[in-house]
């Protein structure tokens, strides 16, 4: 040690580790001046114009900080540094002021302004980083500060910038809850956004200021679906959680007709365990026949939008992070159809192999799982056997699932499974393991008796826990059906004589006192061995005979009664007050005498009472009425801001609300587009669901602008489409999608030839297009252009990608010859110009189509984009998925090409 | 709400001033003042207004107990915290055993164990737990990546930045950057050249320029990388999760798999990989560079790699289909009551190997704690017993076929105690190079995108994971 110490001086101690350091430290010295001379000299390091000295000493403070010593005392001489050149430095020095700035909040106002400075760089990344370190001073008086930051970073260009005014929206919200409505607006303007890097951010923000205002998701629900799988993964978790609850307030129960069914038939066996109460079943027979009689009413159809949400989750299951994959499974089993939760399992059972504490989370989440729906984890039902390797906690999560899991056909196998377990040497583990066995015994009638004889083999075992463990299950079981099992009362009164665990030995005399009618002729003789070798049992047998002695006594007196009175004054004499205290209570109980009072009377009913049977039950029952997945649910209780998980309501509220507003001028097209749509339907549908699962291969994510279908649109579309089929409904959405898509295209293609515009709806491209930046209207001196890959056949040359430009003219002045220059390209690339633009008004907008042939390549073209005035440099680089040939097939070629 | 907020503030501030006044007259200023100083800054507790954020603070503490790393994403939450940790530490036998979700009056606390490290998180409110477990474990793998290892000494060497890493990883409580190439980007990685370079000119470890990673659709893969030797290399490993009864019948067997890559090429590449036989595969998860959809139609891995090592795809052959045995095990363990001592013999032998061999072959047996010593021989290989673990480790190396390994011999046992009525079971350790179990194959690897031509290989490997042999 005093050689890394020595080590670590040289270095400035910016590596140091643990004692050697203590000295640095202002806290925990004990002689003061030594204390100043070292703090001195970090102040002097700190002062110097050497950025390596100030550098030393930041790393020394921020070790300091990370042990969770105390470096307040700094805070002037470091906050100097806060506009410091040296980018390392300038990071230390945020962590730092993040840290002590609520202490120090004077002093911290003074780095302010270098922050509103960084709010301005051109640079987003400064930008960002500056309102990050900015949003984390905790301190009051700059609320309104970063109020206006927040405002201004929200409508910043940069989506990086507007992800970082997300993740600062609650950080103000922490610091002054009073600005919430105004955060809302803040919130509401960007979940508007329609870029995948913000998008899981500003989600987050809405669960922590706003959740309970699910109004202002449906306008971004459709949207949000459709980016989902880009999303970052931490994201993706937050918008699935948060969309489940939107569900179950939007949608209806999938599951009606279901439930109608299952009532009728009697399938529904498997569902409802024969251990659930009459009383239960008719009231939720009650709750059935009512929902049924609704279904009735109304067939149930999926709303469009439910089935998007199951559709764009579904592949996540997949995700490499157990959170997404926990996540999903969630909102299936919340709001899937039945027939279709099944899928989730797979997913779930491979979590199994990741580390023990997700192991933990997701067997618990199994657990609640498999009580409703035993069916989906049976198949799966051998990755739930148990290793010896396996940490108790996941031990014994994996033996509630097996036992949820048990059922008549499958019951042999776990009890096989059951037997090995009990030979472990992990003692907790085997007495869960006969807890178990005791649950399947009740569960299943058939295998009762097995369990049963098993359990009292055990009563043999050397293990004092295990012979109590399957002593006080045999009780359990025992109490339930006490007739039929008078021969196993009388095989362990016999193990009276062996066993030696008090606790064993109590619940055997506690057994054979309550049912000693079922066995009349042994229990007096038990009492007498009991009687002969009361002074050397433990005190909780003792207890136990004296009970055995007063329910004898109130049964069979005649046989009894000096036995008693010969217990009863043995205890009388006993050590133990607590003996001595029952003794006398039950001599006055059943001892009929002058001074005794009308409690006597009653002493058989007190005594002989019927008790109830034990209920033996999976904690993890009714536990799916908190959200899955969710730290209520692995607490069984609900944690401090739990969002309740809202029940389905009767009946569906207006769906419209999810539609999107399309500026008027639109309107009347996308209608023509629709009737022209309308005929050729079946090919249309029929294509679009088999090449379903192929589209945007290259993660295409801004279909967002897709969701621009007009409200008044709608309504005709479900007015004409009432006599639809079912399955219909189900691909209604796509189509949506679909037809907004070309709405979309139709306001950029409008100067287009309508030949091929024909052309293009047979190959309509399977999700929406997404738009390029080529030249930014302030950089473009108002000039802005956007591109796409339009995903057409470029008709002059087809090895050529289409790719199709926007011109928009912002500026007051008219601009003129738009063209293309001075065109730089690798070897082999060809560009194919678009042709002259000759007059841009100001404030319209011009389209245009030029071909590249990248040669198969993501090189980027660079050209010169030219007007009567100025000349602009720009690149168009295409994305992998984009570079497009066109085929012709025919019908059958393509149906064959799809089956591989 | 501010009226209330302050009517809170000042009946906290009485009680608080009642309190003084009952116990010291003489201090009522100056604890009034601390106060007052706290009371401004945590203008919101969280136990009174909602105020939610994910993770709150970071602790790390090594196996002694010690919490050598704190951090605080927001406010500062006292190192007290870790009390009920710590007793939930005592309570439990071995650090497995730790709850990894706890409750605290005030806080929830959720903690991973790794490499004999525990990482410790203080939560407020609700929150996924797997979200903070997954979280941590990132974190825990992010320092694996950059020094090679997680250990108490590596991240006290390394404290800044580890600092820093913490800071970029999480904002606010919320996961902001974790992919790796990302950070390493933003706080590059230590190594002795550099580290020497930088006390020599007074450089640093964080990156000049920040990065666009981050920015960009691909997050994971940062753009203008360049080698001399483009290579792309790709280990399939699998591991056999096997449960083998007493009488050598499969109980359940199971294969997980994984193909760990290590790209190194120029440029955008776009990498499409094929297998001979994709059915295999019905229960995959993926790096997120793989694009799912063409996974769902195709069958074929099409994806940007990450630059430099990661994890592909991870792959679970269930129980359900039939999963090759390599070896079968003949063994008897007995424990004789008169006498206090056992026998022992175990013979294992080839059984599916697909005609390769098996090397590394290890048995691993957790005695009862009745067992004193071994007094074994074996055929081939060398056995160590370890009395204070009970561990008896038979390492067998290459598994001949002619000559098959055996260790046999007598355990001496504790006298007066009774004989253990348990047998222990055998964890077998094992490794077959240049074969995958399950019959996977690559086919092909194509790269589009770039001009030159990388240099190819896949690897594969087949391990024990959890194998275990009941007696």
């Amino acid at each position: 040690m005093s050689a890394s110490s020595a080590f670590n001086d040289e270095k400035g101690g910016s590596s140091s580790v643990g004692e050697p350091e203590y000295g640095h430290d202002p806290a925990s010295g004990g002689i003061f001046s030594s204390d100043y001379k070292r703090h001195d000299d970090l102040k002097e390091m700190l002062d110097s114009n050497k950025d390596s000295l100030k550098l030393e000493a930041m790393k020394r403070i921020v070790a300091m900080i990370a042990r969770g010593k105390n470096a307040s005392d700094l805070f002037p001489a470091v906050v100097k540094n806060v506009a410091c050149k040296n980018i390392e430095v300038k990071k230390l020095v945020y962590v730092y002021l993040v840290r002590y700035a609520e202490e120090q909040q004077d002093l911290a106002l003074l780095s302010i302004s270098t922050f509103q400075r960084g709010l301005k760089d051109p640079n987003q990344l400064i930008r960002a980083s500056a309102l990050r370190v900015l949003s984390s001073i905790r301190v009051t008086i700059i609320v309104p500060i970063m109020m206006l930051a927040i405002k201004e970073a929200a409508s910043d260009m940069s989506p990086y910038v507007r992800k970082t005014a997300a993740h600062a929206i609650p950080k103000l919200y922490s610091l002054d809850p009073e600005q919430k409505d105004q955060l809302i607006e803040v919130i509401e303007k960007l979940l508007a956004d329609k870029t995948t890097l913000v998008a899981g951010s500003v989600v987050m923000a809405f669960e922590e200021v706003c959740p309970e205002r699910i109004d202002l998701i449906h306008k971004n629900y459709r949207k949000l679906c459709n980016l989902l799988i880009d999303v970052e993964e931490w994201g993706q978790v937050v918008i699935i959680n948060m969309l489940t609850r939107y569900a179950r307030t939007q949608f209806l129960n999938p599951n009606i007709n279901e439930s109608l069914l299952e009532e009728g038939g009697s399938g529904d066996k498997t569902f409802y365990g024969s251990d659930e109460d009459e009383d239960e079943d008719e009231e939720e027979k009650e709750k059935k026949a009512e929902v049924a009689a609704m279904a009735k009413r109304k067939p149930y159809v999926m709303d469009p939008d439910h089935r998007l949400l199951l559709r764009n989750t579904k592949p996540l299951l997949q995700s490499r992070n157990a959170a997404v994959v926990m996540a999903v499974a969630q909102l299936y089993f919340h709001l899937a159809p039945k027939a279709e939760v099944g899928v989730i399992a797979k997913a779930l059972v491979r979590l199994l192999r990741s580390h023990s504490e997700v192991q933990y989370v997701v067997l618990q989440n199994v657990a609640t799982m498999s009580i409703k729906r035993r069916g989906m984890f049976e198949p799966y039902l051998k990755s739930f056997y148990i290793r010896s390797t396996d940490p108790t906690q996941i031990k014994v999560l994996k033996l509630e699932v097996l036992t949820n899991l048990a059922n008549e056909t499958n019951i042999s196998t776990i009890l096989r499974e059951f037997q090995t377990y009990i030979k472990s040497m992990d003692k907790d583990f085997v007495a869960a393991t006969i807890q178990a066995i005791g649950r399947c015994a009740t569960n299943i009638s058939e295998v009762r008796d097995t369990c049963l004889n098993g359990l009292v083999q055990l009563l043999s075992n050397r293990d004092e826990l295990v012979v109590a463990e399957s002593v006080v299950v045999i009780k359990k079981l025992l109490q339930m059906q006490p007739e039929k099992h008078s021969d196993i009362i009388k095989h362990m009164a016999k193990l009276t004589d062996n066993i030696q665990v008090p606790m064993a030995r109590a619940s055997i005399l506690w057994l054979i006192g309550e049912y000693c009618e079922h066995v009349p002729k042994i229990a007096p003789d038990v009492l007498r061995k009991m009687a002969k070798s009361f002074t050397n049992e433990e005190d909780i047998v003792k207890l136990q005979i004296i009970n055995l002695a007063a329910k004898l006594y109130l049964t069979n007196s005649k046989q009894t009664k000096l036995l008693t009175q010969y217990v009863l004054n043995l205890a009388k004499y006993d050590q133990n007050y607590d003996i001595r205290d029952r003794a006398r209570f039950i001599r006055q109980l059943i001892v009929p005498t002058e001074k005794s009072g009308a409690l006597s009377k009653y002493a058989k009913k007190l005594f002989l009472a019927l008790k109830p049977a034990p209920v033996l039950e999976s904690p993890f029952k009714d536990r799916d009425h908190f959200q899955l997945g969710s730290l209520s649910h692995l607490l069984n209780a609900k944690a401090g801001g739990y969002q309740e998980l809202p029940d389905w309501p009767e009946a569906a509220p207006d769906p419209s609300v999810r539609n999107v507003e399309v500026p008027e001028w639109t309107k009347c097209s996308s209608r023509e587009k629709r009737k022209e749509k309308k005929v050729e339907k079946p090919f249309y549908t029929d294509s679009e669901g088999e090449s379903g699962p192929t589209e945007s291969a290259d993660s295409e994510s801004d279909s967002a602008t897709g969701s621009e279908s007009s409200s008044g649109s709608e309504e005709s579309g479900s007015g004409s489409e009432s006599e639809e089929s079912k399955e219909a409904s189900e691909s209604e959405e796509e189509e949506e999608e679909e037809e907004e898509e070309e709405k979309k295209k139709k306001k950029k293609d409008l100067k287009k030839p309508v030949q091929e515009r024909v052309f293009l709806q047979t190959i309509a491209p399977s999700s929406t297009l997404k738009s390029y930046e080529l030249l930014h209207r302030i950089t473009g001196e108002g000039l802005s252009v956007e591109y796409c890959f339009s995903r057409q056949p470029f008709s002059p040359d087809a090895n050529m990608v289409a790719v199709q430009m926007q011109f928009t003219n912002n500026a007051s002045s008219d601009t003129k010859n738009l063209h293309i220059e001075d065109v730089k390209l690798q070897s082999g690339m060809r560009v194919k110009e678009f042709p002259e633009i000759e007059l841009l008004p100001a404030g319209e907008t011009a389209t245009a189509v030029m071909g590249i042939d990248f040669c198969d390549s993501t090189q980027a073209a660079n050209f010169q984009l030219c007007t009567h005035t100025r000349k602009f440099f720009v690149s168009i680089q295409p994305p992998v998925g984009e570079l497009m040939r066109p085929v012709f097939l025919t019908e059958n070629e393509f149906k064959k090409e799809q089956g591989h | 709400m501010n009226q209330s907020q302050g009517f809170f503030k000042d009946i906290q501030i009485s009680c608080l001033v009642v309190g003084w006044l009952l116990s010291n007259t003489a201090s009522i200023i100056l604890s009034f003042r601390v106060w007052g100083g706290q009371s401004m800054t945590d203008s919101a507790p969280s136990w009174f207004f909602y105020s939610a954020e994910m993770i709150h603070s970071l602790f790390l503490i090594n196996h002694l107990g010690d919490i050598f790393l704190e951090k605080h994403w927001k406010s500062v939450i006292s190192r007290s915290v870790c009390d009920y940790f710590f007793e939930a530490r005592e309570k439990a036998v071995d650090p497995e055993n730790v709850p990894p979700v706890l409750q605290t009056p005030h806080h929830y606390l959720i903690s991973i164990y790794r490499g004999k490290l525990f990482f410790l998180s203080v939560i407020q409110t609700e929150v996924p737990p797997l979200f903070v477990i997954e979280f941590l474990h990132r974190v825990a793998d992010t320092f694996q990546d950059y020094f090679g290892e997680c250990s108490e000494s590596v991240i006290t060497d390394n404290l800044v930045i580890v600092y820093e890493l913490l800071e970029e990883m999480l904002d606010n409580g919320f996961p902001l950057a974790t992919e790796s190439n990302v950070l390493k980007e933003m706080i590059r990685p230590p190594n002795i050249l550099r580290s020497v370079v930088n006390t020599l000119t007074g450089g640093s470890n964080v990156g000049e320029t920040l990065p666009q990673g981050q920015l960009s659709n691909i997050p994971w893969r940062r753009a203008g990388v360049k080698y001399a030797n483009n290579e792309a290399y790709f280990d399939v490993t699998e591991e056999i999760d096997a449960i083998v009864d007493k009488s050598g019948t499969t109980v359940s067997a199971e294969i997980q798999g994984v193909i760990e890559a290590c790209v190194k090429l120029s440029g955008m590449p776009d990498l499409t990989m094929s297998f001979m036989n994709p059915r295999l595969l019905d229960d995959v998860s993926f790096h997120p560079c793989v694009r799912f959809r063409r996974w769902e139609s195709e069958r074929v891995l099409s994806f940007i790699p990450p630059d430099g090592n990661f994890t592909l795809m991870t792959y679970h052959i269930s129980s359900q289909n039939l999963v090759a045995i390599p070896v079968y095990v003949k063994q008897s363990i007995n424990f004789f009551e008169a006498g206090s001592c056992g026998r022992l013999d175990i013979t294992i032998g080839p059984k599916q190997t697909m005609g390769k061999t098996v090397e590394d072959l290890k048995v691993t047996i957790h005695m009862p704690k009745a067992v004193l010593n071994a007094n074994l021989t074996a055929t081939q290989g060398n056995y160590t017993y370890d009395c204070t673990t009970k561990m008896l480790v038979w390492d067998i190396g290459k598994l001949n076929p002619q000559k098959l390994p055996n260790l046999r011999g007598s355990l001496s046992m504790q006298t007066g105690v009774p004989n253990p009525e348990e047998n222990p079971s055998l964890n077998i350790d094992l490794k077959i190079q240049q074969l995958a179990i399950s019959g996977l194959k690559v086919s092909r690897l194509d790269m589009y995108g770039e001009k030159y031509k990388p240099f190819k290989g896949v690897k594969y490997v087949t391990k024990a994971g959890k194998f275990q042999v009941r007696t």
